[in-house]
Order: C-alpha cells, then sequence, then structure tokens
C-alpha cells in the first residue's frame, strides 16, 4: 500500500510537487500521467526514498519513507527513470549484487533469481556487461532488478520508454501478472499504455493532482465518448439528417476525407437515434461508428486548459 | 553479509572490471621506482632504507589518488546509478563507507605492490623493517585521507575532470599546509594561532613522523580524524547535491 499525504518538494523558488494526496491499495495499478516537467519523476523519487520531500509525507507498506526509510526500502521495488545500471557488470553480477544488497536469504535467492530472469528473459544476455545491451535489454535489466525481491510495492518510473512495440507488450504483460497482489505505481506519457495496464489513472500537471479516475472515467469525459462516426454517400443529406436528431449537439465534417462526426448532449447518447433517422431517409452510409472516449484529447484538455487558467 | 562490504565489493570488482585498474597500477609502479631509483639516488645514498620511496610518495599520491577518487560518486550521478543505489535499503553512511573502503583497498593492492622495493633493499642490505612497515602503515593511511577528500568533492560535481583537478589542488593544500607557500598567505591577516592550526593540519609534517617509524597516536588519529570528517562531509554533500 502507498499512501502519500500532501506530499511537496520545492528547489529554492521552484515548486515541483504541490501537495500531492493518494492512495493505492494492493492490487491497484495506478498510472501516472502528465507532460514532461510534471513531477511525475520526483513524486516517485520521494516514495522510493531518493529525494527528501520538503513538506508532506508519503508510507510505504505503514512505514513512512522520511523516519523508516530503510523498512520502507525493502518492500519497495524501484526502476528509476532511465532504468540505470553499472554497465561494466554482467546482468549475472549485477542481479547478484541487487540480490547481496537486497539480503535475499540463501534458500529463496537462486528461486527469486531464475524468477526474474525468466519473467524478463534474460537468459540469453546473463553473462554479457550491462553496457553490451541494447536499449530494450537494459531496460529490462532494471526491471529485473526491481522485482528481485518480490516486493509488495513496484514503483516503475516509465518502464516502456524506448522500448519496441513487441517489448513493450511484454512489459505490459508483466506489468499485469504482478498486479493482482502487488501495488503498482507506473509512470508513463504513452495514454494507449493507461488502458492497457492502469486500473487507475492520476494526471499531474505543474506539481498538482488535476485528474484521479479510472481509464474509463477519464474517456468518459472526452468530447468523442459516444459520438458517432460515419461516411456517407451523400454527405450533406447524412449532415441533414443528423441535424434533426435531438440530442445532437454538435456536427462536424472533416475536410480532407467528408467523414461526419455528430456529437451528442452530455450524458446523452446517440447511436440508436441515428440509426433510425439514417433509416428513414434511405440514406447509403459505407461506414459508421460508435467513438469511445479520447484519452489523448482528455489528457490535452485537462493539462493544456489548467496552464492556460494558470497564464490568464 | 553487512551493505558496506557487499557495496564494497562491487566497487572493487569494477575497478578491475575496466582497464583503470591495471593502467592505475602500472603507472603508480613505474613512476614510484623511477622516483626511488633516480629522483632518490637510492644506490647512490648507499643507505639499506626506503626513504627515497616513500619521500616521493606524497608527491605521487597528489595526482594518483584524485585519479582514484575523481569517479566515486561523479559517475554515480552522471549514469544516474546513484538513484538506483540511495533507493536500495541501506543507509547514507553505508554506501559512502563501502564505496571509499573499496577505494582504498585498491590504493592499498597498488601499495603493497611495490613490494619488491622491500625485498630489494633487505637483500642489499639490513635495513629497520620495522620502520618500514611504519612508513607502508602511514603512506596508506595518508592515501586514505587523499581519498575521502576526494570522495567529498566527486560528490558535488558530475564532471569528473573537475573533481580531480579540484581534489589535486585541495590536496596540494593540504600537503603543504606546513610550509611557507601556503602559511605566507595565511600569516599577514590571520592570527598566530589560526596559522600554527593550519601548519598543524599538514599532511607531510604527520606523515614524515610516522615514517621515521615514530608511531605518535596523535598522527595515527589525525589521518583518521581527517578521513572521518572528509567522509562525513561527503555523505552531507550527496545528500544535498542529488537531487540535481
Amino acid at each position: 500500500m502507498i499512501e502519500t499525504h500532501a506530499l511537496g518538494k520545492r528547489y529554492g523558488d521552484l515548486v515541483a510537487v504541490d501537495g500531492i494526496s493518494f492512495k493505492v491499495e494492493p492490487g491497484q495499478v495506478l498510472g501516472f500521467l502528465g507532460p514532461n516537467g510534471a513531477g511525475k519523476s520526483t513524486t516517485m523519487k520521494m516514495i522510493a526514498g531518493f529525494l527528501a520531500p520538503t513538506s508532506g509525507s508519503a508510507k510505504v507498506c505503514g512505514f513512512d519513507v522520511e523516519t523508516q526509510p530503510i523498512e520502507a526500502k525493502r518492500v519497495v521495488g524501484y526502476l528509476p527513470e532511465g532504468a540505470p545500471s553499472y554497465g561494466e557488470m554482467s546482468v549475472r553480477q549485477f542481479l547478484g549484487f541487487i540480490a547481496d544488497v537486497r539480503n535475499i536469504p540463501g534458500n529463496m535467492r537462486s528461486k527469486r533469481f531464475d524468477d526474474a530472469v525468466g519473467r524478463l528473459n534474460l537468459e540469453g544476455v546473463l553473462e554479457q556487461p550491462i553496457e553490451t545491451l541494447s536499449k530494450g535489454f537494459k531496460r529490462r535489466v532494471g526491471l529485473a532488478q526491481a522485482i528481485l525481491h518480490d516486493p509488495k510495492v513496484l514503483i516503475l518510473d516509465e518502464p516502456t520508454d524506448g522500448l519496441d512495440p513487441n517489448q513493450k507488450h511484454e512489459v505490459r504483460t508483466l506489468i499485469n501478472a504482478m498486479a493482482r497482489d502487488k501495488t503498482i505505481i507506473v509512470s508513463t506519457h504513452v495514454l494507449e499504455e493507461v488502458h492497457a495496464v492502469c486500473s487507475r489513472a492520476i494526471i499531474i500537471a505543474k506539481g498538482r493532482v488535476l485528474a484521479d479516475a479510472t481509464p474509463a472515467e477519464l474517456e468518459a469525459r472526452s468530447r468523442y465518448y459516444q459520438a458517432v462516426s460515419l461516411t456517407a454517400a451523400d454527405t450533406k443529406a447524412a449532415k441533414e439528417a443528423l441535424s434533426r436528431v435531438a440530442d445532437v449537439a454538435a456536427i462536424e465534417v472533416d475536410a480532407q476525407d467528408g467523414r461526419i462526426t455528430a456529437f451528442p448532449k452530455p450524458g446523452k447518447q446517440i447511436f440508436i437515434a441515428v440509426n433510425q433517422v439514417l433509416q428513414e431517409r434511405n440514406i447509403v452510409v459505407r461506414e459508421l461508428a460508435l467513438e469511445g472516449g479520447r484519452l489523448d484529447e482528455v489528457f490535452r484538455t485537462i493539462t493544456q486548459g489548467r496552464a492556460q487558467e494558470a497564464q490568464a | 553479509m553487512s551493505a558496506i562490504t557487499t557495496v564494497c565489493k562491487r566497487e572493487l570488482r569494477s575497478y578491475f572490471a575496466t582497464p583503470v585498474a591495471y593502467v592505475f597500477i602500472v603507472i603508480f609502479l613505474v613512476l614510484s621506482s623511477a622516483f626511488t631509483f633516480y629522483l632518490g639516488n637510492f644506490y647512490e645514498r648507499g643507505q639499506a632504507d626506503l626513504l627515497p620511496f616513500f619521500s616521493f610518495l606524497p608527491w605521487l599520491y597528489l595526482f594518483l589518488v584524485p585519479a582514484v577518487s575523481m569517479r566515486l560518486w561523479s559517475e554515480e550521478r552522471k549514469s544516474g546509478t546513484i538513484e538506483l543505489l540511495l533507493t536500495l535499503p541501506i543507509t547514507m553512511w553505508q554506501a559512502v563507507m563501502g564505496k571509499f573502503l573499496a577505494a582504498w583497498a585498491f590504493i592499498g593492492i597498488a601499495l603493497a605492490l611495490t613490494f619488491p622495493l622491500w625485498i630489494t633493499v633487505n637483500y642489499l642490505g639490513d635495513p629497520d623493517n620495522g620502520v618500514i612497515f611504519a612508513s607502508y602503515l602511514g603512506a596508506w593511511l595518508m592515501s586514505g585521507a587523499f581519498l575521502a577528500i576526494g570522495s567529498c568533492i566527486s560528490a558535488a560535481t558530475r564532471n569528473q575532470v573537475v573533481a580531480f583537478i579540484l581534489t589535486v589542488v585541495a590536496c596540494f593544500v593540504l600537503v603543504m599546509a606546513g610550509f611557507p607557500l601556503v602559511l605566507d598567505a595565511f600569516r599577514s591577516w590571520a592570527p598566530q594561532a589560526l596559522v600554527d592550526a593550519i601548519a598543524s593540519l599538514s599532511f607531510l609534517t604527520h606523515f614524515a613522523s610516522i615514517s621515521k617509524g615514530v608511531i605518535d597516536l596523535r598522527d595515527l588519529l589525525y589521518f583518521v580524524l581527517m578521513i572521518g570528517f572528509w567522509l562525513y562531509a561527503s555523505a552531507i554533500v550527496i545528500d544535498l547535491k542529488k537531487a540535481d
């Protein structure tokens, strides 16, 4: 379990994190979203015990990161941004070092080692110096290091950054597989990732929490949520027909391919009504789709909206 | 295994994983022998002792020890591994100590590899081996003080070259603290007590008495305190600077 209370960090006059409070329970995967420089990494560094908060507090499994740092660090597996590791060491040596520092008892050692190596498919590179590995492998070594002691809490700072689509998929599968009994925080600015792994998402910008909801709830805030898109043979007629549907708030036509999107009034559903009106008027459609919410749009609205407010 | 030992072992192993360790040891051995035999007139003096070796050692250390200490923390900061190291369940003190001990052990290995000199003087004559042993001990302690200063300066910058140069300067001032070069800079304005205090910080004075075979507790204490103070300062500097 992770609990932060009004957690804050300032560097001189610069406020990097401005009173962030949240609680993550075991079994939850919390996605940390936000533009670069929003304070995601700083927050994670404070929870992982690398940086000392300047205000507020953070607790990991009941241990305060400031007053009981060793106990807190023992239950945390942490992947720092960029997955740093000692380049001159081989993967086996490096993981051995982590096992030593983390005091993994002898009988558990090889079991944990095999598990971490197996989960991240590192068998083939065990004897190679880490600095000779590709970016994807380095990232996986960093992840192996984080899960080696089977921690209750995992803090992963951009775990899929720089990976190819296959590797991203593997890492997401790994996170999902571990999610059941662990408390996990993942930071990312890849929005599709939120869908793939997170059960909850927090959007932060300028050090503040702007949204805290499930990915589905966030998507529901999108303008596109429950909107209907279609391409018709006769664009003009179709557009005219759509404007007759009571709950349609706005209609947009893509100038390039003539694709029409009808946006519903808040909280309304228009798909069935649109369908009916099209049939009644015998309008031929080549394509008809119900839109889901667009996370990237929600993300932009939330983060930029606030930024503009702040400037004004 | 304690955390200090684990960190120390890893660090020491990393020296030997790259050519750095071998280059250092070879250069150290070549230079120390060159100083002893050519500049120190080892044969011409006609005395069976290692005074020529030990009297040049502080000057050799002045450039070679900062070369070891410069990477201690600045490399960790540059590569980001400091974040990994300090989020492992170890205390700051264990990390600082472990890394320092590794560097110190490494210098110790290089120093121990000068043993052929010791054998040579025993072959050529009948030296006072107690004095030589004391000198070795003193030399190793002195290198520890150099290293601790270097550790602190290395923690303050992520640039190894800057760390090297600043450490050389800082060590030079401390080595020369008992000499007019440094003291004259203070004499004009500082009270005599301060000048005396600075003079008493001189590495050379303390090392000279140990290498004469006089193991005075005060000299030993001086180096031990020096190491302790600078390592403590390292821990503080790391804490302050790790964020940027």
